[in-house]
């Protein structure tokens, strides 16, 4: 309660700064919450709802373990290379890219999204997203943040935009932590690209900002998933573990070749196609496809958390 | 601002089922859509569009190619067999003709560029991974990305390219169109049938269907570019019915010319290099095993038939019938064989989509790419 409280009197300060049109459902009632929040007057409230995402212990818990994960992964493989040793070829099963990491630390950042794509990245995402409409009623603030004439619509798109952007930090997160520990451990240098070809560090340093984008664009279609569940209870608790079982569930289904038919319409579909990358031209219909997927999933489950969120029944 | 009346608010679920419905619609009607009515083109006799086909000298050319194979062949446990992954048998590494394989079996992206005949590149897209086969001049580079290794042939100048080791560019459109054509003979019917559209270019479909009836193969289409002559897609369909045995077609094409830094490959950093010479002995002492090799070699290697009712026949090697014989092997065979009777004795009937495959209780094997019926007949006159 106290912990929710605080950021919350930073709402009210910037409380002015949203205040024209107050009046009523606004007219942007009707914006898919996926699309950016245009207008100024929600800038307030979107970083009063960012600085109570970003303030929470359970965030930067959730931050600091990933920051750990590729940790783990450089100092493991720099103990089984002996140091200076080639690693055999990738042979045997692991992360992608895990082979190339002895070469170049650089391959670091992407054998640690490879890594924490599947479950690790978005279960934190998970956590936060279920939470974020959910944890309020739970802990009983979703009724005073809805005495402010701020409008269900505006809060809705707050907290996904704040959600949106814990995803990026999440994954920039692991990517910085996996650039300093790459560096630190093992050589770098020019980048050899899956086609073969070798560009120079600063490109590769480029592809890998851009992938740490992908990555982030991927976790978006479980974020609106996971906001909709949240808009669905008042257990912040409930909506967590529904929006990472969800995810297990369908990252199990998309294991299952008898099912190949729904694979493409599964979210985790194309997420390893950030790797694509790194060919040489980039390969871009995978991405493309991704993209498209994840903008659909934003759009299906965000409508469907609006039209739950605007239509509850708010007591508690 | 809950003033909105109940049922209007309700209605607000209409959008996400709305969006929903509407994702899905043009799922599945794009595809339908987005070809709308086949391009209208000037009329053309078959032959013309043969030798077009034939006189096509696109030099330059880039795109993405996806092909598509469906043989039918049980999947076998051990390497090759199935729909193995690659990179598993890592030993193989980036030696081209382990590719080839691959392909033969499920969807793959590939992605071409041409310069000329004497510089190509196929890259495999694979998933985080790719495969990328160079060649450019005498040098033939093939590099794998997962096991990080690089295979170099140089080939002796003036090389024919027949000649150089076949991999995996040998699957694009264009090969395959060229082998259905060396078929094309009087036991053939071509017409053209209609214009289609690929990889947004105007083309002209090559129906190619055998008049033989004991052959597994129902039709060749063949797309057509209207402009250059190249063929973009290439779909066999075999007699039995259902998807295409092998697809194989452009997604994406350029005819202009690609960027010379696309051939010019130098092994990466750290990449381990294997060194080939031309004769096929990688250095090393793999020859040896080649001599061994050749002694399993079936003998007497004889053709029966024409066009595309051609039967292959030929003996197994004495060590290799004893094996089929024992039990274990016969017990093996039972499971994806079927025993099949006729004037010429017994045998057993190894069928896939495509390709069947009658081997004698003596040793002797039929193959071909026709019906189980045609193979009898064909054991059935060889006797």
């Amino acid at each position: 309660m106290s912990r929710a409280d605080l950021p919350r009197a930073g709402a009210s300060h910037v409380e002015p700064a949203r205040g024209e049109p107050a009046g009523g459902e606004p007219a942007g009632g009707r914006d898919v919450p996926a699309r950016r929040p245009g207008p100024l007057w929600s800038l307030g409230l979107f970083r009063s709802e960012l600085v109570l995402t970003f303030r929470r212990w359970r965030t930067l818990a959730l931050l600091a373990v990933l920051a750990g994960i590729p940790l783990l992964v450089g100092i493991a493989v720099r103990i089984e290379t002996g140091g200076d040793g080639t690693a055999d070829g990738g042979g045997g099963e692991g992360p992608a890219f895990i082979g190339q990491i002895t070469n170049n630390g650089l391959f670091l950042v992407f054998t640690a999204l490879a890594a924490t794509l599947p479950f690790f990245l978005p279960m934190t995402v998970g956590v936060v997203a279920g939470d974020a409409i959910a944890g309020e009623a739970g802990a009983g603030t979703l009724r005073y943040l809805l005495v402010a004439p701020a409008g269900r619509t505006r809060l809705l798109l707050a907290k996904f935009t704040a959600v949106v952007v814990f995803c990026l930090a999440a994954t920039l997160t692991v990517a910085v932590s996996a650039l300093v520990v790459g560096v630190l451990l093992f050589p770098v240098g020019e980048v050899t690209l899956l086609s073969g070809t070798t560009v120079s560090f600063a490109e590769g340093l480029v592809r890998a900002l851009a992938i740490a984008v992908a990555v982030a664009v991927s976790l978006v279609g479980l974020a609106a998933l996971g906001l909709f569940v949240s808009t669905l209870t008042n257990s912040g608790v409930a909506a967590m573990a529904t929006t990472v079982g969800l995810l297990i569930a369908v990252q199990i289904l998309g294991a299952i070749p008898q099912l190949d038919a729904v694979h493409p319409y599964l979210f985790p579909h194309h997420w390893m196609s950030f790797a694509d990358l790194l060919r040489d031209p980039v390969y871009w219909e995978d991405l493309l496809d991704n993209l498209g997927l994840q903008g659909l999933y934003a759009a299906v489950f965000g409508t469907a958390a609006w039209a739950r969120f605007t239509n509850r029944d708010i007591t508690v | 601002m809950a003033q909105t009346r109940p049922i209007k608010k309700a209605l607000r679920y209409a959008v996400p089922a709305t969006v929903a419905g509407a994702a899905a619609v043009t799922v599945g009607l794009v595809p339908a859509l987005a070809t709308p009515g086949d391009p209208d083109l000037p009329k053309i006799s078959a032959e013309e569009l043969i030798t077009r086909v034939a006189a096509s000298d696109a030099r330059h050319l880039s795109g993405t190619v996806r092909i598509t194979t469906d043989l039918g062949l049980p999947a076998l446990p051990g390497p090759g067999g199935g729909d193995s992954r690659g990179g598993e048998d890592g030993a193989r590494g980036a030696d081209p003709r382990g590719k080839l394989m691959e392909l033969a079996s499920g969807s793959h992206t590939l992605r071409v560029a041409a310069d000329g005949p004497d510089r190509q590149r196929v890259s495999i897209v694979e998933k985080a991974a790719e495969y990328s086969l160079v060649r450019n001049g005498t040098d033939v580079w093939a590099y794998d990305s997962k096991s990080n290794t690089v295979h170099h042939t140089v080939l002796p100048e003036g090389t024919e390219r027949e000649r150089a080791p076949r991999g995996p560019e040998g699957m694009t459109p264009q090969k395959a169109a060229e082998q259905a054509l060396k078929a094309v003979d009087d036991t053939t019917s071509v017409t053209v049938d209609g214009t289609t559209k690929v990889a947004g270019q105007d083309a002209y479909q090559l129906l190619i269907e055998p008049k033989q009836a004991n052959s597994t193969v129902e039709s060749v289409r063949i797309a057509v570019d209207a402009d250059s002559g190249v063929p973009l897609r290439f779909t066999l369909m075999p007699k039995g019915g259902g998807k295409a045995a092998v697809d194989v077609g452009f997604t994406e094409v350029d005819f202009s010319k690609p960027d010379a830094e696309t051939f010019a490959f130098k092994p990466p950093k750290g990449a381990e290099v294997t060194e080939e010479r031309f004769d096929g002995a990688p250095d090393g002492s793999a020859a040896p095993d080649r001599e061994k090799d050749r002694q399993d070699v079936p003998s007497g290697l004889k053709v029966i038939g024409e066009g595309w009712s051609t039967v292959a026949e030929f003996t197994l090697p004495g060590r290799a019938a004893d094996g089929v014989r024992s039990p274990e092997a016969q017990e093996m065979l039972g499971r994806f064989t079927d025993e099949v009777t006729g004037d010429f004795g017994s045998g057993r009937f190894f069928g896939t989509r495509l390709v069947n495959a009658l081997i004698t209780d003596d040793g002797t094997v039929y193959v071909g790419a026709v019906t189980r019926d045609g193979l009898v007949e064909a054991a059935n006159a060889a006797e």
